[in-house]
């Protein structure tokens, strides 16, 4: 198989297993053992998935609460990740997390942040820190379309613009910031203009091909690290289910729900991609079988893991030691 | 001991721990070019160069948050605020990042920053320029808060703060950055650990436990008391969070009675949270209510006399310690 196509292939596996992990795991709240928040990245893998091949496992990313697909597509276990959504000792933060908060040093994962827009400065930092050492790695930050109006975005992207840190911001537009449409609440049609008032670069487009996102990504990390500074790029998405978990989403009819599901589906999408550049429908089901033996196994774990350790309530407040 | 002022001190400290520390770094408004609002990084510039001096936009939050990022992946920003009223944009950042992330990631990321600036009045400012901070901050676990008096102190413990591997809120006094106190040697290295208050007076009738700015204020009532045949001891607790309630507890069961002062507002903070610990510790050995002493409960006003009244003073510290007492 050719290199593109072996690409291509992992993609779609990562799109799948994001998919199916988050089925599950919706499946795992409706019968209480995830509680909280569960904001499912279904409809949106085709992003975290195209901006992770477009980057090095030693770059950093940092993304909002709805986390899981940014942590399976940089390699986070799938076990530690369910475990974590059923408040188990293995969880990928120990129970101390949940949903929202998923952190992975191994991978370079910075979290799952759940105060909308508080993680751009904390991205700009992270990208500070390659300047000052002068390191070549690169910080991708994804935010949500309901990011763009608080006070974080902005200062985040002002520091990021002033010092030309290598950071990209991938503002995740799937429409609707919760319940209520973009324009609701912005006069803009296009967010990206909103890069040039801190002299940010920008690119915007449609977000549902995996390939396109990776190309298009590439271009802003490039950008960064050869010194050209930050980037907001804008990707147009769909959330095909509600806000959360608790969310039935009743502010869009089920009419523009099925429009986006049949004609903007990213799994189907690259699954359609395989097909067409020639492979067996029997390799794609063989691996989607690997796939779904997988998540059994990750919902398995999950469930027979024991309980966030009592341990733990103590031991994590403050680190100890210092640099003496 | 040689002489030095508090501000210089504070600068000593971040001098000796930068060059220590290639990781370690200022940044904040005016605290290169400017030469620091208050002159407390005057020269720092000039030392260190633009990479580890670092002018910031007016973008609380976003230098906030920026250093807590950076901290993050192992650099060890000091952050100054102009003044700790201008904390508050940048409260999200403080409470929702640099106090949780080591928690919520199990402890896979610290967040060695220091915040940094002056706290509470600095004369005639006004509501929005005055006001003291520590009441939020002390109520928020994954901090540590620290509010020093003296120069010896101010070095000591900001030393302590740039070494530790978590987020620390250090206090400053504006109308203490002047005062001279004793300071060891250049090369005698101290550094004070947080969660030890300092005796600062024995005494044998009253313990009065303190703060910040009260504390020099303190020292010269103690004087005159003792004229007046009243012995008071003086505690500065120094490091608010974590507490040395052990050397508050010793002393007022030696003493049986307590003043707490305070600059910050009544309602609650670490003052009250003082006289809950004595109630529950000590219990058995008071002779009389503990009392506090404090701003009064209202946004600071500009005009000076008005602002000497609301600012606690030696006369409502009088008052209580003769209360307690049972003089009047």
């Amino acid at each position: 198989m050719s290199k593109v196509l072996d690409e291509l292939q992992t993609m779609y596996r990562t799109m799948y297993l994001i998919r199916r992990s988050e089925e599950e795991a919706a499946r795992a709240y409706s019968q209480g053992k995830v509680g909280g928040f569960l904001h499912l990245y279904i409809g949106q893998e085709a992003i975290a998935v195209g901006a992770e091949a477009a980057i090095e496992k030693t770059d950093y990313v940092i993304t909002t609460y709805r986390d899981h697909g940014v942590a399976l597509a940089r390699g986070s276990s799938p076990r530690a990740v369910m475990a974590e959504l059923f408040g188990k000792d293995t969880g990928l933060v120990r129970g101390l997390g949940g949903s929202m908060h998923l952190f992975d040093a191994e991978h370079r994962m910075l979290g799952g942040h759940a105060i909308v827009g508080g993680h751009l400065p904390l991205a700009a930092g992270v990208a500070f820190r390659a300047r000052y050492m002068k390191e070549s790695f690169v910080t991708l930050c994804f935010l949500g379309d309901g990011a763009t109006n608080i006070g974080g975005f902005h200062e985040g992207l002002s520091l990021a613009g002033l010092w030309k840190l290598p950071v990209v911001f991938i503002c995740e537009n799937n429409r609707y910031s919760m319940g209520t449409p973009l324009s609701r609440t912005t006069p803009l049609a296009d967010l990206t203009v909103k890069a040039a008032g801190y002299g940010l670069a920008a690119d915007r487009f449609e977000g549902n091909d995996v390939i396109v996102v990776r190309d298009r990504i590439k271009l802003a990390v490039e950008r960064a690290r050869s010194g050209g500074g930050a980037t907001l790029v804008e990707v147009l998405t769909y959330r095909f289910r509600g806000h959360s978990m608790s969310d039935p989403g009743k502010y869009r009819s089920a009419e523009e729900l099925e429009e986006y599901k049949r004609k903007a589906d990213p799994c189907a999408l690259a699954r359609n991609q395989l097909v067409a550049s020639g492979i067996a429908e029997e390799q794609i089901a063989a691996l989607e079988r690997e796939v779904e033996a997988q998540v059994a196994d990750s919902i398995q774990f999950a469930d027979e893991s024991a309980p966030a350790a009592r341990s733990s309530i103590d031991a994590f407040a403050y680190a100890s030691g210092s640099s003496v | 001991m040689r002489q030095l002022r508090y501000r210089d001190a504070l600068r000593e400290a971040m001098i000796e721990e930068m060059e220590r520390d290639d990781r370690v770094f200022l940044i904040g408004e005016e605290v290169g070019h400017y030469q620091g609002a208050y002159k407390v990084s005057q020269g720092l510039l000039e030392r260190f160069g633009e990479r580890r001096v670092v002018d910031a936009p007016i973008a609380e939050a976003g230098f906030a948050g920026l250093a807590v990022g950076a901290a993050m992946v192992g650099l060890r920003p000091i952050v100054e605020f102009m003044t700790w009223n201008f904390s508050l944009p940048a409260f999200d950042q403080i409470v929702n990042n640099a106090a949780k992330i080591h928690q919520m990631s199990a402890g896979q990321f610290r967040i060695p920053v220091v915040f940094r600036g002056p706290n509470a009045s600095a004369r005639q400012v006004a509501a929005q320029h005055s006001h003291a901070v520590e009441a939020f901050y002390c109520n928020v676990p994954g901090l540590y808060v620290v509010y020093p008096s003296t120069p010896r102190d101010a070095k000591g413990l900001l030393k302590t703060a740039i070494r530790d591997d978590n987020p620390v809120l250090f206090l400053e006094g504006e109308t203490l950055y002047g005062i001279q106190g004793d300071v060891p040697e250049v090369g005698q290295e101290e550094l004070i650990p947080f969660g030890s208050a300092n005796v600062v007076r024995e005494g044998r009738h009253v313990t009065v436990v303190s703060f910040g700015r009260p504390v020099p204020m303190l020292v010269k009532l103690a004087d005159q008391l003792e004229q007046e045949g009243i012995s008071m001891e003086l505690i500065d607790a120094r490091s608010l969070r974590p507490l040395d309630t052990a050397t508050i507890v010793a002393s007022v069961k030696k003493t049986n009675r307590c003043v707490v002062v305070h600059e910050h507002w009544p309602y609650g903070g670490p003052g009250a949270e003082i006289v809950d610990r004595i109630q529950r510790e000590a219990f058995d050995y008071l002779d009389a209510p503990v009392l506090r002493a404090s701003n009064l409960d209202v946004p600071m006003p500009y005009a000076l006399n008005l602002e000497n009244e609301v600012i606690v003073t030696p006369e409502r510290v009088r008052a209580a310690v003769r209360q307690v007492l049972y003089l009047d």
